[in-house]
């Protein structure tokens, strides 16, 4: 998975970057130069997490149901060529689909939503059908056989069953999403990115990093709200992280 | 009571059509065991499968207690049909509570009914509730997960259930022990249950009744020692093995072949009388000795009874072995060989003498069984 992995290296390089700030900042003492933005970087993030938000949850209540819908028996036929349609749009990197969003829908927030909903749904849809498909045999015929109807085998043996991989596919897809969030700024949504671009275009690190920092902090702050509600919500007899 | 009646499947493959079952029929009585015995690939599956529904047959019709299954809604006849797979297939969402109340709780049963249905499940199959109700299936043993597989397809109490090489995936050991517990179980439930095996060792043990399948078709149906006894024809016999004469040990039992007669002697009873009582009863080697409880202490052997002067107690030789009346001949034979007899006396629970078997005895019960049955089927023949 290219996208992963290159989310983790971005990721790593954050941490390192955060590092290196610190050590930087405690010895120069420009903690107060960071204060100048606190009030901008309050605003930002907020507007930062209602787009990570907004277009998260539009993306999980559509992936998830169309994952359900393509894992049905009746789908199989349309079903694998689909996911390979998913495959391929996953490898088109997200500044490229929000720059086709927005010459579709123009600058704004819209656009900015839609693109982040698109890369996010992704990786939802991909792993809720290949979790549904895991699902052993044997366990849908035993449920089928003690007299389940097709609807409680979902709730009940399905979907529990593979919400360790649902799971897994919303903290990938959340992860690219709050790391993609910058971007928007460029198709003129807001958000931190406005901090980090404006930095860089005015050669002020200080700015740069107000935005950057707390881009990375929110990127491991939704990745460990998910794995925490992954822990909570998928039964301990199917998490391998309760095991 | 299970009956099939010209059970069909047709499966259309891209290699043509296969015809998995064939026009079966056959009747399971309430109460019994009827094992689906045959080669991999013979069509005891998706026979076993039509009857839930798994398989939806091509024709024909399966009737449960005389009602025909075809006008019942899927679910609904599921749920009165107790269904073990060999996979096991047990939630392991579920803790082994959910797991064992599955159907009860699509049943719609309140909450301390099916929670106590739960515990009563555990203690049929031996298992502590208060230490696995709340574990999951992963934590337990394969021994452990087939024990719960079988007490959730019991659990709502179905009149018929249906497994399919429900012990398959254990060890040997642990399936002759589940095997066991499953016969004590089955003694007081009295289900009607349809079984699929390829082991005819289990289809022997398992089965009040033994149905032979090739190739889809129903070749022979009875029970297992008439099936020992007659197998219908070539297949059927180099299916049962050459030593399918031994195998029929296992099924008769020593109350079957006993003799009742058998002379006995007591301690104070002389060595002449001893010698005495060895010929009347045309004994070769020895006679019993029994204590004032009647329970067997020793023996007086012939040769000493004959050049010896005295009383019996001070001149017998232990007994190496006695049988029990519901042991089966298998033990009976086992015992007479490692101890070079011919006879061993037999005892009740109270190990009071009831009689004596032979050797002759058993080979003359499985010899005239073969007579019998041979005759039967030749009658059979020449009537049609
Ligand atoms: N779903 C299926 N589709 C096509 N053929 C099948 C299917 N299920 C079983 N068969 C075929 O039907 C025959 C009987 O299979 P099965 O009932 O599983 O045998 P058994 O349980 O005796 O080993 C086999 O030839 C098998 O290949
Ligand atoms: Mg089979």
């Amino acid at each position: 998975m290219p996208i992963q992995s290159m989310q983790g290296a971005l990721r790593a390089l954050i941490l390192v970057v955060v590092f290196f700030i610190g050590v930087w900042s405690q010895s120069s003492g420009l903690v107060d130069d960071f204060m100048f933005y606190l009030p901008d970087v309050q605003y930002l993030v907020v507007q930062h997490l209602w787009l990570t938000a907004v277009s998260g949850s539009l993306a999980i209540g559509v992936a998830v149901p169309l994952g359900i819908i393509l894992s049905r028996r009746s789908m199989a036929k349309v079903a694998e060529s689909l996911m390979q349609v998913l495959n391929v749009g996953t490898t088109i990197p997200t500044l490229a689909v929000l720059a086709l969003s927005m010459s579709f829908l123009g600058i704004g927030t819209v656009p900015a939503i839609f693109g982040l909903f698109v890369a996010t749904l992704l990786p939802i849809a991909r792993n809720t059908y290949a979790g549904l498909k895991g699902v052993s045999p044997a366990l849908m015929e035993a449920a089928a056989g003690i007299g389940m109807s097709p609807t409680q085998r979902l709730f009940r043996v399905e979907l529990p069953n593979a919400l360790y991989v649902i799971f897994a596919g919303i903290r990938t897809a959340l992860a690219i999403n709050v790391g993609t969030v910058p971007l928007a700024f460029l198709i003129g949504a807001g958000g931190l990115g406005e901090l980090i671009f404006t930095g860089i275009d005015l050669y002020d690190p200080i700015m740069m990093l107000s935005g950057a920092i707390p881009t990375a902090l929110l990127a491991i702050t939704v990745d460990a709200l998910i794995a925490t509600i992954a822990f909570i919500v998928v039964p301990r007899g199917v998490n391998p992280s309760r095991a | 009571m299970i009956r099939l009646d010209n059970l069909t499947k047709v499966f259309d493959t891209p290699k043509g059509a296969v015809v998995a079952a064939d026009h079966i029929s056959m009747e399971v009585p309430r109460g019994e065991i009827c094992v689906l015995l045959g080669p991999s690939g013979c069509g005891k599956t998706t026979t076993l499968k039509m009857i839930n529904r798994i398989v939806r047959p091509t024709s024909g019709k399966v009737f449960i207690n005389d009602e025909d299954t075809s006008g019942l809604n899927t679910q609904e006849l599921r749920r009165n049909i107790g269904y073990v797979i060999q996979q096991i297939g047990l939630f392991p969402n579920m803790t082994i509570e959910e797991n064992i109340t599955a159907v009860p709780r699509l049943l719609g049963w309140d909450a301390k009914r099916y929670k106590e249905r739960a515990r009563e499940m555990m203690a049929m199959i031996a298992m502590e509730p208060d230490a696995f109700l709340k574990r999951y299936p992963s934590e337990l043993s394969g021994g452990q997960q087939q024990r719960i597989g079988v007490a959730r397809a019991l659990a709502a109490d179905p009149p018929v259930m249906l497994m399919d090489e429900p012990f398959g995936a254990i060890d040997p050991i642990n399936r002759a022990v589940i095997q066991d517990e499953f016969l004590k179980m089955q003694q007081d439930l009295k289900k009607t249950i349809m079984f699929v095996s390829h082991d005819i060792d289990e289809a022997i043990k398992m089965g009040d009744r033994v149905a032979i399948f090739r190739e889809g078709k129903l070749v022979q149906y009875s029970t297992p020692d008439d099936l020992l006894a007659a197998p219908k024809n070539a297949f059927v016999e180099s299916f049962l093995g050459e030593d399918r004469a031994l195998k029929r040990l296992n099924l008769v039992k020593v109350r079957e072949v006993m003799s009742h007669e058998i002379g006995t002697v007591t301690p104070d009873d002389s060595l002449e009388t001893a010698l005495q009582r060895i010929d009347d009863y045309g004994y070769q080697n020895a006679i019993v000795m029994i204590n004032d409880r009647q329970r067997p202490t020793g023996m007086i052997t012939r040769a000493i009874a004959r050049t010896t002067k005295g009383y019996c107690r001070d001149h017998f030789q232990g007994i190496p072995a006695a049988v029990h009346l519901d042991d089966d001949l298998r033990k009976v034979a086992s015992l007479m060989f490692s101890n070079d007899m011919t006879w061993l006396p037999c005892v009740d629970d109270d190990e009071r003498i009831m009689g004596q078997i032979t050797q002759r005895a058993i080979t003359h019960h499985l010899g005239s069984r073969h007579r019998v049955a041979e005759h039967s089927v030749a009658d059979q023949n020449t009537g049609v």
